[in-house]
C-alpha cells in the first residue's frame, strides 16, 4: 500500500444468536441442518394480523455481547422498522434498532497490538431474514426461486465498529477476535461460513495525516476472513489508484465476487434505499434495569485477552500455547480442570506440567476432536483429571511418546482410566535404567567407532547406538528415554554427586582406545544416575 | 411544507410498490396535495420542545383511572343482558332455534342491508349445538354461551376466510384465531358470520369496501358509518345479537352512533390486538357493538385481558364489568369540552347531546365544560400517523405468500407494483401514499415527527381534563348518517368524519357511544362518553345511568319500509 494514502476501515457484523426460539415468535432458531420451511409460525411468515413478541434472551445476550465489547447499555431502547421490499422480508420491513441502539460507545483492544483500541459504535437487535434459493432456468424457460422460512426472524445482532481500522491485519484481528468472543460468551457459533457471522466492511482511503473521511465504499459479500481481507486488499488498491489519477472514490456499496477478485459496483448512493425508520408500534420500548446488567456482567466469564495474559502468568506457559488455550473457552476451562487436579506443585514443576497438559489438549486432543466433529472438549470421553494422570506419567517418563499416544487413543475411545489402560496394554516404560544399564555397556563396548564418531561431532552417531539398544531390548518405545541419555551423556556437562560429567566422560573416553573398560563402567555408572534424574530435567527439554 | 409534484408522487409511488397511469397520477397528486395541504395546519403548533408519543403506554403502565367510586356505597344492578340469557339457562329456548332464529332475520332482511360478506351457518349449528349440550348437562355455562355474534372481517378466524373487505385478501383463510375469537370461543359463543367494513379498516362510510355497500338499517339510503359498518348494521338489523368491530380513529364509536347501537372502543392495551389484521397499530383496538351497555359489559368481560401474543397489550387486573352496570352517577364529574361544538356540527346533534348531559346533570352528576385546547389538530395528526402506520403494515401484500397476485408480471418488481395497484382500493392506495410520504427522508420530520409530537399534545389535554373531570361526554359523530355516495368524491371531507373520534383515539382512551335521540329525519345520534385510561367502569357507569333513564336505545328501524 502506497504511504501517501491512509486507509479508513469500519465493519459491520451480524452475529447470529443461538437462542431457543426466533427473535419475536416461539419458532425455535436452530434452522441449521432443518428441512425446509419447518420452523414456521403464523409470526414469522407475517400472516396478517400477527404481532411480534420480544425473545428475552435475545436481549440478555446483547448485553452480553456489549458488555463485553466494552459498551454501555442504554437504559431505555426501543425497535424500529426498516421498510423495504424483498421477498425474504416477510413483513415487507425488517424489525431493527435505529436511533436508540441497546448498547453503544464501546472498544476492542486487538490482542497482540495494545496500542490498537477499535471503537464499537454500537450493537443493535434484529431479525434475520428467510434464504431465497434461486434456480437457474433450464434451456431458456424462466427459472424460478424456492424459499425456506426457516431463518426468517432468527435474532441477529449488529456489531458496528468505528472507522478506527486502518490494515488488513487489524481486520482479521478484529474479526477472529469478535469471533472467539462470541464463542466465549456463549451466545452463538460465530461462523463466517455457516453464515452465523457476516461482515460488512466501509472503506475509504484519505492522504496521510489527514483528519477528514474520504467517500466510504461499503462491500457486502465476503463469507470467509480471507475474503474480507483479499477484498479490503483489493478495494484499497482499487481507490489508491483512482485517487492517483485524480478521480473522485464515488460513494456507493460493491459486491465482493470471491472467484474473480473484483469488487463490483451494486448501487450507487443515489440509488440508495429510502428505509423510512420509524418506531415499532408493537413493540412498548424496552427499560432495561441496572440489576440486569450488572447480573449480566457478574455472569460475563473472563474474556479471552485477559483469560491468556493470566494463563501465561499464572503458568508461564508461551503465549502461543496460552492463546490457543483460550481460544475456546471450554477448551480454556477443561485446561484449568487438568492442571488443578494435580494439587499443589513446586512453580516450576507445575508450569512444566501445565506446558506438557496444553501440548496434550492443542496436540492429541485436537486431532481426536478435529477427526470426530467435536467441538466441546467436556463432549469428549476423558475427564480432566484422568488426562492429568495420564500428563503426569508421561511427565515421569513412566511412558513414552508412542505408548501415551495409544493410551490417550485408547482413553479417548472409551474414557477408561489412564492408569488401567497402561495397566491393559503393558505399556509402562521401561526407564528402570538398571534394566538398560548392561545392555548400554553392551552396546558402546561393541561399538568403539560410533562413540567415536560421535565425539567428533558426528551427531548422528547416536541414532545408530539407541538403533542398537533397542535392537538389543527389543522396546521400541525406549527409544526417547535412551536417546535422551545418550544426549546427556555426551553433552550435559553440569555436576553429578560431585563430578563433572563430561570431564568424567572425557577422562574415560580418552582410554578408547586403551582402557575402554574403565570409561565403559563410569559411563554405567552415569547412566544409573541420569535415569533418576530425568523426570524433573525432562519437562524443560521441551 | 412540501410542494406536491407529479414527480415526488411518482417516486413516493416506487417506494410503496404502487403503479399509476397518467389519470390517476394527476388524480392522486391533486389529492396528496389538498390532504397535505389540510395537514399543514399542524405548523401553527410551536413543537420543539415536545416529546413523540409513538407509543400509548410507555414502557411503565401508569394507571390514571383510579377506580374511586362515588361517595357513596351505590350497588350495581341485577344484570340483565339484552339477550334470552336465563331462557337458555332454563332450557325454554335452545341455542339452536335462537341462531336459526337470527338466520331467518338474516334471509329477511340482509338483502336490504349487507352488512354481512360471510355467513358461517353450518358452523354456527355446530356450536350452537354444543352449547345446547352445555346447557342440556346442566354444566355452569358461560354468560355468552350460545349466543350469535357476528364478527368484524379484520380479525382473523381460523378455517373461515378473512378478507378485509380487500380483494388482496379475497382467498385468505387464516389458520390460526385472533385471541378475542379463542376468548370467545371459550365462553361457547355461535359466530353468525363476517361483517362488511372499509377495506383494512380505512374509511367511515364502509363504502371503501371491494365487495358491496351497507346500508344505514335506519335509512337504506345512507351509510352506516365506518369502518365497522357491518358490524354496527348487524347489531342495529337484529341480524345478530352483538358483534365485534375494531376503532383506530373512531371505527367503532362512529358506526354505533349512525346505527343507534352501543359502541365501544376499550382502552389501547385492554384487548389483546392478535388477529386483528393491521391498519395502525399504535391506534388499532377491537371492542364491542351491542343492544344496550349491559351486553356491552359482558362482551368485555369476555374479551378483554393481555395477551402474551401482544406486547401492547397491558397487564393490568380487569374488573368484572357488570359490576359498573350503576344506575347512579350522584357525585361523578362530567366534562362538556367547548372545541367540540363548532359550526361544522350539525346543530340538532349538539342540541341532543346538550340534552343528554343536562340529564346526568338531573340525575346528579356535575357536569362543567372544558377545554381540549388542541381537539382541532386530531385529525390531520390522524392522517398522518395512521397512514404511516398502515403504509409497513400493509407492505406484508405483495403477492408473494398469500393472497391475490398479478399472473403475468414482467419482474419482481413488476410483480410487487401490479399485484398492489390492481388489488388495493383506492383509498387503501391513497392512505399508503400518505404514509410513505410522511415517513419518506426529507419529509419525516415536517410530517410524521410532527404529528408525533402533537399527538402528545392532545393526550396532554386529556391527561389534564381527567384530572378535573370523571368522564368527558362529546358528540360522536359531527352528522348523522349521510347519503351513500355523498362524501366518496372528497376524502378530507370524509375524513373529517372522525373529527369528534380521533382525539381520544390518539390518547389511547376508552370511549363509548350510546343512543341518545335522533334527528328530525328519523336518524339516530350518538352520545360519546370518553374516560381516562382503563377507567372503563367509570365510562359504563355513566353510559348505563343514562341509558337505565332514557329509551332510546329500546327504538328499532323498520327496515325496507
Amino acid at each position: 500500500m502506497d504511504t501517501q494514502y491512509e486507509t479508513v476501515i469500519g465493519l459491520e457484523v451480524h452475529v447470529q444468536l443461538r437462542t431457543h426460539s426466533k427473535m419475536f415468535c416461539s419458532c425455535g432458531a436452530d434452522y441449521q441442518l432443518m428441512p425446509p420451511n419447518t420452523r414456521v409460525c403464523p409470526v414469522c411468515l407475517a400472516l396478517p394480523g400477527t404481532l411480534p413478541v420480544v425473545n428475552s434472551r435475545a436481549v440478555e445476550d446483547a448485553i452480553k455481547i456489549g458488555l463485553a465489547l466494552n459498551c454501555k447499555v442504554a437504559e431505555t431502547t426501543k425497535f424500529d422498522r426498516k421498510n423495504y421490499a424483498y421477498p425474504d422480508l416477510m413483513k415487507g420491513y425488517q424489525i431493527s434498532q435505529y436511533d436508540v441502539p441497546i448498547c453503544y460507545d464501546g472498544y476492542m483492544d486487538l490482542p497482540g497490538d495494545p496500542s490498537s483500541r477499535i471503537g464499537i459504535e454500537r450493537v443493535h437487535m434484529e431479525e434475520d431474514v428467510a434464504r431465497l434459493i434461486h434456480i437457474p432456468g433450464q434451456d431458456g424457460e424462466a427459472g424460478h426461486t424456492l424459499m425456506d422460512v426457516n431463518r426468517a426472524g432468527v435474532p441477529l445482532m449488529e456489531v458496528v465498529s468505528r472507522p478506527d481500522l486502518r490494515t488488513t491485519d487489524q481486520v482479521e484481528a478484529y474479526i477472529s477476535n469478535l469471533q472467539m468472543i462470541i464463542r466465549y460468551i456463549d451466545v452463538g457459533t460465530a461462523n463466517m461460513e455457516e453464515g452465523s457471522f457476516r461482515c460488512d466492511a466501509n472503506v475509504s482511503i484519505r492522504p496521510a495525516g489527514s483528519t477528514k473521511l474520504g467517500a466510504k465504499v461499503e462491500i457486502k459479500n465476503m463469507n470467509r476472513i480471507r475474503a474480507v481481507t483479499r477484498a479490503l486488499e483489493y478495494e484499497i488498491a482499487r481507490q489508491t489508484e483512482d485517487v492517483k489519477a485524480g478521480n473522485r472514490v464515488v460513494q456507493e456499496t460493491r459486491g465482493w465476487d470471491d472467484e474473480v477478485g473484483v469488487t463490483v459496483s451494486q448501487r450507487s448512493k443515489e440509488d440508495a434505499h429510502d428505509y423510512r425508520y420509524f418506531p415499532e408500534p408493537d413493540l412498548p420500548p424496552l427499560r432495561i434495569g441496572a440489576s440486569l446488567v450488572d447480573h449480566i456482567r457478574s455472569e460475563l466469564p473472563e474474556l479471552p485477552a485477559l483469560r491468556k495474559d493470566r494463563f501465561q502468568q499464572s503458568w508461564g506457559l508461551p503465549e502461543y500455547d496460552a492463546a490457543l488455550l483460550t481460544s475456546s473457552r471450554t477448551t480454556a476451562d477443561y485446561f484449568e480442570q487438568v492442571v488443578r487436579s494435580v494439587g499443589a506443585m513446586a512453580k516450576g514443576e507445575m508450569s512444566a506440567f501445565a506446558k506438557e497438559t496444553a501440548n496434550w489438549l492443542n496436540g492429541e486432543m485436537a486431532r481426536h476432536m478435529n477427526n470426530d466433529g467435536t467441538t466441546n472438549v467436556f463432549d469428549t470421553r476423558i475427564r480432566p483429571e484422568n488426562l492429568a494422570v495420564l500428563v503426569g506419567r508421561f511427565g515421569r517418563r513412566e511412558l513414552n511418546n508412542a505408548g501415551a499416544k495409544q493410551v490417550f487413543g485408547e482413553m479417548y475411545r472409551s474414557g477408561a482410566d489412564a492408569d488401567d489402560v497402561i495397566e491393559q496394554q503393558g505399556l509402562q516404560q521401561v526407564s528402570d535404567t538398571s534394566e538398560l544399564d548392561p545392555v548400554a555397556d553392551e552396546v558402546i563396548q561393541a561399538n568403539p567407532s560410533a562413540v567415536r564418531d560421535y565425539l567428533g561431532g558426528k551427531k548422528t552417531a547416536v541414532r545408530f547406538l539407541v538403533g542398537q539398544v533397542m535392537k538389543a531390548t527389543r522396546a521400541l518405545e525406549a527409544e526417547p528415554l535412551m536417546k535422551e541419555l545418550f544426549e546427556y551423556r555426551f553433552t550435559e556437562g553440569n555436576g553429578l554427586a560431585g563430578h563433572s560429567f563430561g570431564n568424567l566422560f572425557i577422562a574415560a573416553m580418552s582410554g578408547v582406545t586403551g582402557n575402554f573398560e574403565q570409561a565403559v563402567s563410569e559411563s554405567s555408572r552415569v547412566l544409573k544416575v541420569t535415569g533418576r534424574i530425568v523426570p524433573s530435567t525432562l519437562w524443560t527439554f521441551g | 411544507m412540501a410542494t406536491i409534484t407529479t414527480e415526488g408522487v411518482r417516486h413516493v409511488a416506487n417506494l410503496a410498490r404502487l403503479e399509476f397511469n397518467k389519470e390517476e397520477m394527476e388524480h392522486f397528486t391533486d389529492q396528496l396535495a389538498r390532504i397535505l395541504g389540510y395537514i399543514g395546519k399542524l405548523n401553527e403548533l410551536e413543537t420543539d420542545e415536545v416529546p413523540p408519543t409513538s407509543h400509548i403506554h410507555p414502557h411503565q403502565v401508569f394507571i390514571m383511572g383510579s377506580e374511586t367510586e362515588a361517595s357513596h356505597v351505590a350497588k350495581p344492578d341485577v344484570v340483565k343482558p339484552s339477550y334470552p340469557r336465563e331462557e337458555l339457562r332454563a332450557r325454554e329456548i335452545t341455542a339452536v332455534e335462537l341462531t336459526e332464529s337470527v338466520y331467518a332475520r338474516i334471509a329477511e332482511v340482509e338483502p336490504h342491508v349487507k352488512g354481512y360478506l360471510t355467513l358461517t351457518k353450518d358452523l354456527a349449528l355446530e356450536q350452537a349445538s354444543r352449547a345446547d349440550a352445555g346447557f342440556q348437562n346442566g354444566d355452569d355455562m358461560p354468560a355468552l354461551a350460545g349466543i350469535p355474534i357476528a364478527i368484524k372481517d379484520v380479525i382473523c378466524t381460523k378455517g373461515v376466510r378473512t378478507t378485509c373487505a380487500s380483494k388482496i385478501l379475497e382467498t385468505f383463510v387464516p389458520p390460526y384465531d385472533a385471541t378475542v375469537m379463542k376468548k370467545l370461543h371459550a365462553q361457547g359463543i355461535v359466530m353468525i358470520g363476517k361483517t362488511n367494513m372499509d377495506e383494512f379498516a380505512m374509511g367511515s362510510s364502509t363504502e371503501n369496501s371491494a365487495y358491496q355497500i351497507t346500508h344505514n338499517p335506519w335509512d337504506l339510503d345512507t351509510i352506516p358509518g365506518g369502518s365497522s359498518g357491518g358490524s354496527a348494521a348487524v347489531v342495529s338489523a337484529d341480524t345478530a345479537i352483538c358483534s365485534l368491530g375494531s376503532d383506530t380513529g373512531g371505527s367503532i364509536r362512529q358506526p354505533a352512533a349512525l346505527c343507534g347501537v352501543v359502541g365501544m372502543k376499550p382502552t389501547y392495551g385492554r384487548v389483546s390486538r392478535y388477529g386483528l389484521v393491521a391498519f395502525a397499530s399504535s391506534l388499532d383496538q377491537i371492542g364491542p357493538f351491542t343492544k344496550d351497555v349491559t351486553d356491552c359489559a359482558l362482551l368485555l368481560n369476555a374479551i378483554c385481558g393481555s395477551d402474551t401474543m401482544d406486547a401492547t397489550s397491558v397487564d393490568v387486573p380487569v374488573p368484572d364489568f357488570t359490576q359498573s352496570l350503576i344506575n347512579d352517577v350522584k357525585g361523578l364529574k362530567i366534562g362538556i369540552p367547548k372545541e367540540y361544538f363548532t359550526p361544522a356540527l350539525d346543530s340538532e346533534i349538539a342540541q341532543q347531546v346538550h340534552t343528554a348531559t343536562a340529564v346526568l346533570e338531573a340525575l346528579g352528576a356535575t357536569v362543567e365544560e372544558i377545554s381540549l385546547p388542541h381537539t382541532e389538530y386530531a385529525i390531520a395528526t390522524y392522517y398522518i400517523i395512521a397512514p404511516a402506520e398502515a403504509s409497513a403494515n400493509l407492505a406484508r401484500y405483495d403477492g408473494v405468500r398469500y393472497g391475490y397476485r398479478n399472473e403475468n408480471p414482467e419482474d419482481l418488481i413488476d410483480m410487487y407494483k401490479r399485484t398492489r395497484s390492481e388489488a388495493f382500493g383506492e383509498e387503501v392506495k391513497r392512505r399508503i401514499m400518505i404514509g410513505t410520504f410522511a415517513l419518506s427522508a426529507g419529509y419525516q420530520d415536517a410530517y410524521y415527527r410532527k404529528a408525533q409530537k402533537v399527538r402528545t399534545l392532545i393526550k396532554s389535554d386529556f391527561d389534564a381534563a381527567f384530572e378535573k373531570v370523571d368522564v368527558i361526554a362529546t358528540p360522536t359523530s359531527p352528522t348523522p348518517a349521510f347519503k351513500i355516495g355523498e362524501r366518496t368524491d372528497d376524502p378530507l371531507q370524509m375524513y373529517l368524519s372522525d373529527v369528534m373520534t380521533t382525539p381520544a383515539s390518539h390518547a389511547g382512551l376508552p370511549g363509548i357511544s350510546v343512543p341518545c335521540g335522533f334527528v328530525k329525519n328519523g336518524l339516530p345520534v350518538g352520545l360519546q362518553l370518553l374516560g381516562a385510561p382503563f377507567a372503563e367502569k367509570k365510562v359504563l357507569r355513566v353510559a348505563y345511568t343514562f341509558e337505565q333513564n332514557t329509551d332510546h336505545h329500546r327504538q328499532k328501524p323498520k327496515i325496507g319500509t
